[in-house]
């Protein structure tokens, strides 16, 4: 596979915290994975296995301590703050656990919201995409609803809708369904599947659910801080 | 509308009470600093206009004859041990027309009259009173004094044989309009005047001493034939006056003195009251700023988690900074606003309230727009400013460890 189809690639990551100190722990040891365009993937693994941490590295919240981190073909280690939060905001698109919406806007003004962000000013295109995303998960009629006005999973569905408002090459979702009863769940992965399928964004999912995460074209499964297999879909 | 401010406006709204509780304190101070200014302004003003009401701005004169003391030839040492001052004589100022001319021509400078003066005394029957003789060109002199405004009896008109005087150096010679006084000059010249009007200065001591004449009667009843001892002057702005005199001074050599150097004390009193004003505002703009700061301080830890996502959807630090900003900008100036409001409430309430002892207002019902404009501009940058130190707390704020605790 030619390392230009590949939207993700970490070669001998490391990752440590209290670097030079006496309490100085390495989470991640020599991580070597990638994930091609269109990819829907599951990163799996136990508690403090350093899930998490890898994909905060992923999601440029986090710089790594030793390796290299490819997104798009663009290497992080090159950019600068403002080159990483631009990076971003044009490839990424995030799921969080605890959906994030902004309490203050309504459910259409959170999606318009990482458009918003690039583009720094409202427009009719970007309400558009807004709606025409609400409508594909299910809340056309919830549009000017504030979150706190939703139940849980409606509170998902707006982030999912959210996270792909830039129509971004990669998602990042970490424990998309954690907190849902396993019908919502079914139903919110069932989605996710459907955007990668429609619109070709690549997925890395971090749950903890065997379920979902066997309904995934691949599973990476890290193991203190070390991927234990990463089966690609083609191998 | 530009992100930054679409965050920060719905930031204020959704902040109800926090945001209502803000406002209504920055609007409070506002108010109470425009109300203040205007306040101690219009109470200056007045009891400027009222002191300078029954004296000019600047007046010029004959610069004091300093003794000239004899020194012994030889300068070895002491020179003299006591210097006797000399005896002030009555002296016209030299070339005074040329001076006069001189100084209409200055800047600031609106209104000029020359005035003959000197000491003497009037007699009517057994009465006999110290009195100063005021020698005027009456419609210069009116331009300086309205002493046409200030009559109790008669008119103001000083023609030959005919004098104004005070209410009170008539009451202590029993005279009213229509009566003869006889008056002698301290140069021991006399004549009879007739005394066409009588005015109330509101200076005792004025209403006692002033004797209003014509120039021409003051010339020959104080020996100074074409003389003049002083030359009164109005400038356009009160606080001018001392430069104004300082330039004369300099330019003529003669003594020039404002109303200033007159009424230190009044001066002082002004200086001071100035200084309180400042004060007070300066503590009311601190404590709007902290009220603005703190509120700011609660809101950032309160959206930690929406600062963090926001980061993650790629926000930079620096926008995320300008959320804050403009967020104390907006509430700074929205105080600004109703608080501009609330003061011209005050000022007009206070202009009903707050008389002076004659019934008139102590301050007009309006204020200068200057003010509104200063303390607008003070209320922004106290909102901008006060939000420094909240908004760079939230660019800072480190996205990981905002979002991990959901």
């Amino acid at each position: 596979m030619a390392e230009e189809d590949d939207i993700l690639r970490l070669e001998a990551v490391r990752k440590a915290y209290n670097v030079a100190t006496p309490i100085e722990t390495e989470v991640l040891h020599g991580i070597d994975m990638a994930l091609h365009r269109g990819e829907f993937a599951a990163l799996i693994g136990p508690s403090g296995s350093g899930k998490s941490t890898l994909l905060h590295l992923i999601g440029l919240l986090e710089r790594p301590t030793a390796g290299r981190i490819l997104i798009a073909g663009r290497e992080i280690d090159a950019l600068d703050e403002a080159g990483m939060t631009e990076l971003r905001g044009r490839t990424l698109g995030f799921v969080f656990q605890f959906h994030h919406l902004l309490p203050e806007f309504t459910a259409l003004e959170n999606v318009m919201m990482p458009t918003l962000i690039d583009q720094g000013r409202a427009t009719r295109a970007m309400r558009e995409r807004a709606r025409w995303l609400l409508g594909k998960v299910g809340l056309a009629d919830a549009l000017d609803k504030k979150p706190s006005a939703l139940s849980g999973g409606m509170q998902q569905r707006v982030a999912i809708a959210r996270s792909l408002a830039m129509n971004p090459p990669l998602v990042l979702a970490d424990e998309p369904t954690g907190n849902l009863d396993s019908h919502t769940a079914d139903d919110i992965f069932a989605l996710l599947r459907e955007f990668n399928r429609e619109e070709g964004s690549a997925f890395l999912i971090v749950t903890h659910d065997a379920r979902l995460a066997a309904g995934c074209d691949r599973r990476i499964e890290l193991m203190d801080g070390r991927i234990l297999a990463s089966p690609s879909a083609q191998a | 509308m530009p992100f930054e401010w679409i965050l920060a406006l719905r930031f204020l709204r959704e902040g109800r009470m926090q945001t209502a509780l803000i406002m209504a304190g920055t609007t409070v101070g506002v108010a109470v600093i425009i109300f203040i200014s205007a306040l101690m302004n219009g109470l200056q003003a007045s009891l400027a206009s009222r002191t300078l009401s029954t004296q000019a701005h600047v007046t010029v004169r004959v610069p004091d004859d300093a003794p000239t003391p004899v020194l012994a030839r030889g300068d070895t040492g002491i020179i003299a041990a006591h210097i006797e001052p000399r005896v002030q004589r009555l002296r016209s100022i030299d070339q005074w027309e040329q001076v006069y001319r001189q100084v209409a021509l200055l800047p600031h400078v609106v209104d000029v009259s020359p005035l003959t003066t000197g000491s003497g005394f009037a007699f009517r029957g057994n009465a006999s009173k110290a009195i100063a003789i005021m020698g005027i060109l009456p419609e210069r002199y009116e331009r300086i004094v309205r002493i046409g405004d200030k009559l109790t009896a008669g008119q103001f008109r000083v023609g030959p044989g005919e004098a104004v005087i005070g209410c009170e150096l008539a009451n202590d010679l029993g005279a009213t309009v229509g009566d003869r006084i006889r008056i002698l000059s301290s140069e021991n010249r006399d004549d009879v005047f007739r005394i066409t009007g009588v005015f109330d200065l509101g200076v005792k001591d004025l209403n006692r001493r002033w004797v209003i004449m014509a120039q021409r009667n003051a010339q020959s009843l104080l020996d100074l034939s074409g003389g003049v001892t002083h030359i009164d002057l109005t400038v356009d702005d009160i606080f001018a006056a001392e430069s104004v005199a300082t330039r004369i001074a300099s330019l003529t050599g003669l003594t020039a003195e404002s109303w200033m150097a007159v009424n230190t004390q009044l001066l002082t009193a002004f200086k001071n009251q100035t200084m309180t004003t400042r004060t007070v505002r300066v503590f009311l703009i601190l404590i709007v700023a902290l009220g603005i700061a703190s509120v700011l301080v609660v809101s950032v830890v309160q959206k930690q988690r929406e600062i963090g996502i926001l980061r993650a959807m790629g926000t930079s630090p620096r926008r995320i900074m300008w959320v804050f900003l403009i967020q104390g900008g907006l509430v700074g100036a929205s105080g600004a606003l109703l608080g501009s409001g609330l003061a011209a409430l005050m000022v007009y309430g206070a202009s009903f309230a707050l008389r002076q002892s004659d019934g008139s207002p102590l301050i007009s019902g309006s204020i200068e727009p200057a003010y509104y404009l200063s303390a607008a501009a003070v209320a922004i940058l106290t909102g901008l400013l006060a939000a420094v130190a909240p908004a760079r707390r939230a660019a800072k704020m480190d996205p990981v460890e905002a979002i991990r605790y959901g």
